[in-house]
């Protein structure tokens, strides 16, 4: 029996990746792990995007067939821009407060 | 020819309306200018007075349909819902007459007011309050539903306020001003709720016309609606004792007397004290629809008030407080009439009572004014012969108060005690006989020691300057005449009436008795304090506790002192205190305890941990979708195992 890869395929490896990363982003200590995580997370969502491109009718896109493919791109760039403005962030604290465990990171509260 | 009087009827606005422009130019603009504020004044009242002539003779013409078919003038002034109040005037003869009697007294005491307020430095503003008082009460005496009365009602009670506190610097005219705002407005709660119960019940305001409350409420009280109407005819009563100083609410007025002497000549003896009469005549409709008790208690306590203020107006000694206590005496009067059903003799001796009590307050003015603010009759005394025609016009009113023919009370007083007999209600008919004893006893007490007697040496009377005098002798001469209206020949009865007119003649058993007892009480009077056949000193000695309860004015005074200090604010203040302290307060400090612990607890959940916020967020996301997904299934298109399903 041949499991043709289909759409669920895609959309079962987005979802896994998605949950991994949400795992790493609740139970990681260390800052960068947790800005790991958010880069899984907006990968899966990516396979998402792509695979509904491919997956779906041209009709029924609209405007362009690479409509998801495009989306797909603008959120690299933008993770890219999150990454480095959080990774900024993380040696600005680390510089103060000679850590990158999150739970010391608590000093933003009441 | 009656549609030629309705085009002068529509024109009845103008008559409160000129004395209220005249009150908005004095003060806005000529209240430096004295002689242009006064002059202003009284050519709007007296403008008035010459339109309420016209009125009076059109209404005189229109014959007696107009009884029944009062002539309405209004346009709509407010509209919420259901709720329509017009404002307009209303020609008919009771409130012809009215504009007679207050234009003619408010146009006399403004005059007279030239002389009594000569160099008063507040006399530009003296001046606005009275164009004020005169807008208002003519506004009263012309409105057309019981929303628009209130208002005048309310309106001459604040001119009242204002010219008893005239001279503010004295302590006991701020104090008689606030007590005679205070005492009134306990009535005007009870007018209040009575209105709104009338409002509630009939959905209208309008005394005439269409669907207005003179006609449900006949329609009302044929139903049996009879005991709900005397709720309401209570209530509404209840202004009127505040307003015509009814027992037990008539304590500011004697005190009011600490305004200057015209204002209580107008205010507090002739016109607005009356309203309370005008009001119970107006709403005559409710009070004999209602069940007996409404109108028993207008008569008991009318004449219980005629009586009382009579006794105490024996031993007072301040010629104002005389007449003051005279006016409220004379108010119970036409205030039993009312009760006894004799509207038209109420009527009757609400005007005489006008022209002869501002004569005699305009006299007793006159007098002070000459004696340099003396008040206390034993100071004076032979004043008749420096001051003649004070002194002449003042006997005149005396004798018209007294009931001695024929001046103009023994008219309106007989028709007050014929009606109190013809209808059945003898206790009422000796309480008022005996009153009208009393009376003619106190005032001539009144002038024989004043006017007669000795004069002191150290008083230097001299007559005073003709404007004050002119006023003296108009309203003397309608004291004099003010009566022959009520001859069955000529009719006031045939015009001012409730229900069918009954022509009768003048029952002279009555008038004789009414006679005896003016005449016994004068008589009295002058063997007490001209001849001192009987001496006054020794019938004080002969009963001291009742001179002193007398003289103490029954001590009602002090009983309002002693429950305003150990119930008012002794019992009730302490428990509205606690109510204020722990439940209103309480209410609101609780809120706030609410608010404030719910912030300290939610704070907490601030825990700067980021992963926890991240968690809640999920979690928040996962019951949101849940809520759509499963709850509500509209949106059951993006349930994933849907998705993947219809996907190979």
């Amino acid at each position: 029996m041949s499991i043709s890869v289909g759409l669920g395929s895609y959309l079962l490896v987005g979802a896994m990746l998605f949950c991994l990363g949400l795992y790493g982003l609740f139970v990681k200590r260390n800052i960068i792990a947790i800005l790991m995580s958010i880069e899984l997370m907006l990968n899966a969502v990516n396979i998402n995007f792509v695979a509904f491109s491919r997956f779906t009718p041209w009709a029924d896109l609209g405007t362009s067939p690479f409509i998801g493919q495009v989306a797909a791109f603008f959120v690299i760039v933008v993770a890219a821009a999150e990454i480095a403005v959080g990774l900024a962030l993380v040696i600005a604290i680390y510089r103060s407060r000679r850590t990158t465990n999150v739970d010391d990171f608590n000093w933003l509260k009441w | 020819m009656f549609k030629e009087m309705n085009e002068l009827f529509n024109w009845a606005w103008l008559i409160p309306f000129l004395p209220f422009l005249s009150f908005l130019l004095i003060a806005l603009v000529t209240k430096r200018s004295k002689r242009l504020s006064s002059t202003i004044s009284i050519l709007a009242i007296l403008t008035s007075f010459g339109l309420s002539i016209a009125i009076g003779l059109g209404v005189i013409q229109s014959g007696s349909q107009i009884v029944d078919n009062p002539v309405l003038t209004k346009v709509n002034w407010l509209s919420i819902g259901g709720l329509h109040i017009d404002f307009g005037t209303i020609i008919d003869p009771m409130s012809a007459m009215m504009l007679f009697v207050v234009t003619l007294v408010a146009s006399m005491v403004q005059i007279y007011s030239i002389g009594y307020m000569h160099g008063d430095p507040g006399y530009s503003r003296y001046y606005a309050f009275q164009s004020l008082f005169a807008a208002s009460m003519l506004g009263l005496v012309l409105a057309t539903n019981l929303l628009e009365l209130f208002i005048f009602w309310e309106l001459v009670g604040l001119c009242s306020y204002l010219l008893i506190g005239f001279w503010f610097q004295k302590v006991s005219a701020r104090e008689a001003a606030k007590k005679a705002f205070i005492t009134t407005r306990v009535g005007d709660f009870g007018l209040l709720l009575g209105i709104l119960f009338l409002y509630n019940k009939f959905g209208t305001l309008d005394f005439y016309g269409v669907n207005s409350l003179s006609q449900q409420i006949q329609d009302f009280a044929l139903v049996g609606g009879a005991g709900y109407l005397t709720l309401m005819a209570v209530l509404v009563f209840i202004g009127p004792i505040g307003k015509s100083g009814q027992f037990p609410l008539h304590v500011w007025l004697p005190d009011a007397m600490e305004g200057p002497t015209p204002v209580s000549a107008l205010i507090h003896a002739a016109t607005m004290v009356v309203a309370g009469v005008y009001l119970v005549a107006r709403m005559f409709f409710l009070f004999d629809n209602a069940s007996p008790f409404a109108l028993q208690l207008v008569a008991g306590l009318g004449a219980f008030t005629a009586l009382f203020a009579a006794t105490i107006a024996i031993a007072q000694n301040d010629i104002k407080r005389i007449l003051a206590y005279s006016t409220l005496s004379q108010l119970g009067y036409m205030m039993f009439a009312l009760g006894v059903g004799a509207l038209t003799a109420s009527m009757f001796h609400l005007m005489t009572h006008a022209f002869f009590k501002a004569l005699m307050f305009l006299g007793a003015g006159s007098v002070i004014h000459a004696l340099h603010e003396k008040q206390n009759i034993w100071d004076m005394g032979g004043l008749w012969k420096k001051m003649p025609i004070t002194g002449t016009t003042f006997f005149i009113g005396v004798l018209a108060i007294a009931g001695i023919p024929p001046f103009a009370g023994f008219f309106s007083k007989d028709e007050i005690l014929a009606g109190a007999l013809h209808s059945g209600h003898y206790v009422i008919f000796a309480v008022g006989l005996f009153t009208a004893f009393l009376t003619a006893f106190y005032m001539s007490r009144l002038f024989f020691v004043a006017f007669m007697g000795e004069e002191k040496p150290e008083n230097h009377p001299h007559e005073s300057p003709w404007v004050m005098t002119v006023p003296l002798l108009i309203l003397a001469f309608f004291s004099v005449v003010g009566g022959w209206v009520a001859l069955p020949e000529h009719g006031f009865g045939y015009f001012v009436r409730y229900g069918e007119f009954h022509p009768h003649e003048m029952d002279w058993m009555v008038a004789s008795v009414s006679i005896i007892a003016g005449v016994l009480g004068m008589g009295l009077a002058y063997i007490t304090y001209v001849k001192r056949v009987i001496k006054a000193e020794n019938v004080v000695a002969r009963f001291p506790g009742v001179y002193k309860l007398l003289k103490n004015k029954y001590y009602i005074d002090e009983i309002y002192l002693w429950l305003i200090r150990n119930v008012m604010d002794g019992i009730v203040a302490k428990v509205l205190y606690w109510i204020d302290l722990y439940i209103v307060d309480g209410v609101v400090n609780g809120l706030a305890a609410i608010t404030r612990g719910a912030g300290g607890a939610l704070r907490r959940t601030t825990t700067g941990q980021l992963q926890t916020y991240a968690l809640v967020i999920f979690f928040a996301v996962v019951v949101i979708y849940l809520f759509f997904a499963l709850g509500e299934g509209q949106l059951s298109a993006l349930n994933p195992a849907a998705m993947l399903g219809g996907v190979k």
